[in-house]
């Protein structure tokens, strides 16, 4: 004997916004994408910009970004997005530019664009997902991988000695005078997702002020290469990727602007 | 038709982008061609155009990836090791399908090299250069009049076919100061309705990718992109040829050894030896055909560059056995003298039986 539910009278309070493609995710149960996704672009639709928005896509899970997004994007090369974002974004400044990266392609790969663009000051937001793993490729190791965290490439956990050290990129761009506004969120409560959106709307209306670089690190969660079950990444994520990555306002030169 | 001026190559080619309407420029300097970005920098505002000087060659044509897949008309320019480093890009902008120009102020290679003039990167622009199967239109300017002239039919080409243009010069020509005019130019037009500029309520949204993840799409798009290719080369194949008409040897030379090769053809004539000089204007598409037509009635041909015999393999294949094809080369930033040329041309004349 089921339960009848009746659709009429109900208020939706809940739907898909309409900057996000009516389309299925190819992101595991669990994963952080998909809320991370849903945030920007419910940003794009209440801001009312999705006429004035350019994504960049990187290389990795977040890859086919371009599916799901319901904007004029353009897919990077592996570590290029903050690049390829600078050449949109000074041919048409009055756009709304930003750059959807994890951490093996901003924080590996791409740190010579990412700190570049943050240095120069481009007026772009920057979102970067840490997961603290390469997704895409199968679980080896990420530049923010934690110290003794196990990964397909440091099968023993990874060890300063041979490795060096999870790299911190909040605190590394917040020092750069072009980075007006940084903030580290998660997505792994409702609380948090709700303090995500704030961040990511504070950092894509700081363009029209036209004064730097917005950098929103989401510490977020890999469930299928952490090896876990979602609820318990959330869990780990809690314990062991906060700590390092402590979630918070690291630099805020808009408010009140 | 402008005034007559006296310039250097290097800035030919920044006003010669200037006045075809070019919209951005990204560079990272490196010589021999640094003086493109700085007079971009200091011309380039005055014009409402962006200039911006990248951390990287790599930031660089990446900056040039966004600004085309925009729909802008934009360019960079950079010498031999940079060149290198845009490989990646190239390829991205290649199978994205995005029209920009690209400028190689070749020097010597391979590594770090020398400075000093080389035409050592003919493989590396036709053949390849970065992953896949791609090609760049290239034209090889060998006056500072032809560098002007070729930047803006370069922006033509790469929009007509939505396909990036590689301008193949080298650091003498960069370097060398001569006279020259701007032609008049208009822009023929310029369809972006494929860029990111914003999706609009009444379309889907564009997105600018070469990743077809299914082989079959990317087969697809491949076959889309030979297709284009096979277009180019029915259409853009361009060369300019000296004193064909009576000649038993041909030269084929192209950019600074054209230049050359017409000296040498002097010096030759005048002892007798009827020689012409093929001067390819575009190394991608290659013109082949007259090669093969000249090969039914010349003695032979004689290929000069400045490296150890790269272009040498395409005048075979255009030559296709029918005849002899001789080579002369320098390396590393050395330049031939006329004389020098024309002494190996005389031994391989009398090997042929000429």
């Amino acid at each position: 004997m089921g339960i009848t539910v009746s659709l009429e009278n109900m208020d939706k309070i809940y739907e898909r916004p309409k900057t996000l493609k009516d389309q299925v995710m190819h992101y595991c149960p669990g994963c952080g994408h998909g809320v991370a996704h849903r945030l920007v672009m419910e940003i794009v639709a209440e801001l009312g910009i999705q006429e004035k928005t350019i994504g960049i896509a990187p290389v990795g899970c977040s890859v086919f970004a371009y599916y799901y997004m319901d904007i004029d994007m353009q897919e990077a090369a592996h570590g290029r997005a903050c690049a390829v974002a600078t050449g949109v974004k000074r041919m048409m400044p009055d756009h709304y530019v930003f750059t959807y990266q994890g951490d093996g392609d901003l924080a590996a790969i791409g740190t010579n664009e990412t700190i570049h663009a943050c240095n120069r000051g481009e007026n772009i937001t920057i979102v970067f997902v840490n997961n603290a793993v390469y997704g895409m490729t199968g679980g080896q190791m990420a530049p923010t991988t934690l110290i003794g965290q196990i990964t397909t490439t440091c099968p023993s956990g990874r060890e300063q000695v041979a490795n060096g050290y999870p790299i911190r990129m909040s605190e590394l761009v917040a020092q750069l005078p072009g980075t007006t506004y940084v903030e580290r969120v998660a997505v792994n409560t409702p609380a948090r997702v709700r303090k995500a959106k704030k961040a990511l709307t504070k950092a894509f209306k700081s363009q029209e002020l036209k004064k730097g670089t917005s950098f929103i690190e989401i510490v977020s969660n890999c469930p299928s290469n952490w090896k876990m079950t979602p609820v318990e990444s959330n869990k780990w994520l809690d314990e062991n990727m906060l700590p390092y990555y402590p979630l918070g306002l690291y630099k805020d030169e808009i408010s009140g602007e | 038709m402008s005034e007559m001026l006296l310039m250097k190559g290097n800035e030919a080619m920044a006003e010669a982008a200037i006045r075809a309407g070019s919209e951005g420029y990204f560079a990272y300097p490196i010589t021999p061609q640094s003086e493109v970005a700085e007079y971009m920098a200091r011309e380039a505002p005055k014009h409402g155009t962006v200039f911006l000087q990248a951390e990287s060659e790599l930031a660089a044509i990446n900056m040039l990836y966004g600004a085309a897949g925009a729909g802008f008309k934009v360019w960079t320019s950079s010498s031999s090791p940079g060149i290198s480093l845009m490989q990646e890009g190239i390829s991205y902008i290649a199978g994205a399908m995005l029209p920009c120009v690209i400028v190689n102020v070749n020097r010597g290679g391979p590594g770090l090299g020398t400075i000093q003039p080389s035409q050592g990167d003919y493989f590396q622009t036709v053949k390849g250069g970065g992953h896949g199967d791609y090609r760049l239109i290239t034209l090889a300017p060998s006056t500072v009049q032809e560098i002007a002239d070729y930047m803006s039919l370069a922006f033509d080409l790469a929009w007509k076919y939505r396909n990036p243009a590689m301008i193949l010069m080298d650091g003498a020509l960069g370097q060398m100061m001569e006279k020259v005019q701007f032609k008049p130019y208009t822009d023929p037009g310029r369809d972006f309705s494929w860029s990111t500029r914003g999706k609009k309520e009444d379309r889907e949204s564009n997105f600018i990718t070469s990743l077809f993840i299914k082989p079959e799409e990317m087969e697809q798009v491949n076959l889309q992109l030979q297709r284009t290719y096979r277009e180019i080369e029915k259409n853009e194949v361009r060369y300019e040829t000296y004193e064909i008409d009576d000649a038993d040897l041909v030269f084929v030379a192209y950019g600074l050894s054209a230049r050359i090769a017409s000296k040498v053809m002097h010096i030759l004539r005048n002892k007798g030896l009827k020689v012409g000089l093929v001067k390819p204007v575009t190394l991608w598409p290659y013109p082949y055909k007259i090669l093969h037509d000249l090969a039914d009635r010349v003695k032979g041909f004689f290929v000069m560059e400045l490296n150890a015999g790269q272009m040498v393999e395409d005048v075979r294949l255009g030559v296709n056995g029918k005849k002899e094809v001789g080579f002369y080369g320098r390396m590393g930033g050395m330049i031939y003298s006329p004389e020098e040329v024309a002494e190996k041309v005389e031994a391989f004349a009398r090997k042929i039986g000429m």
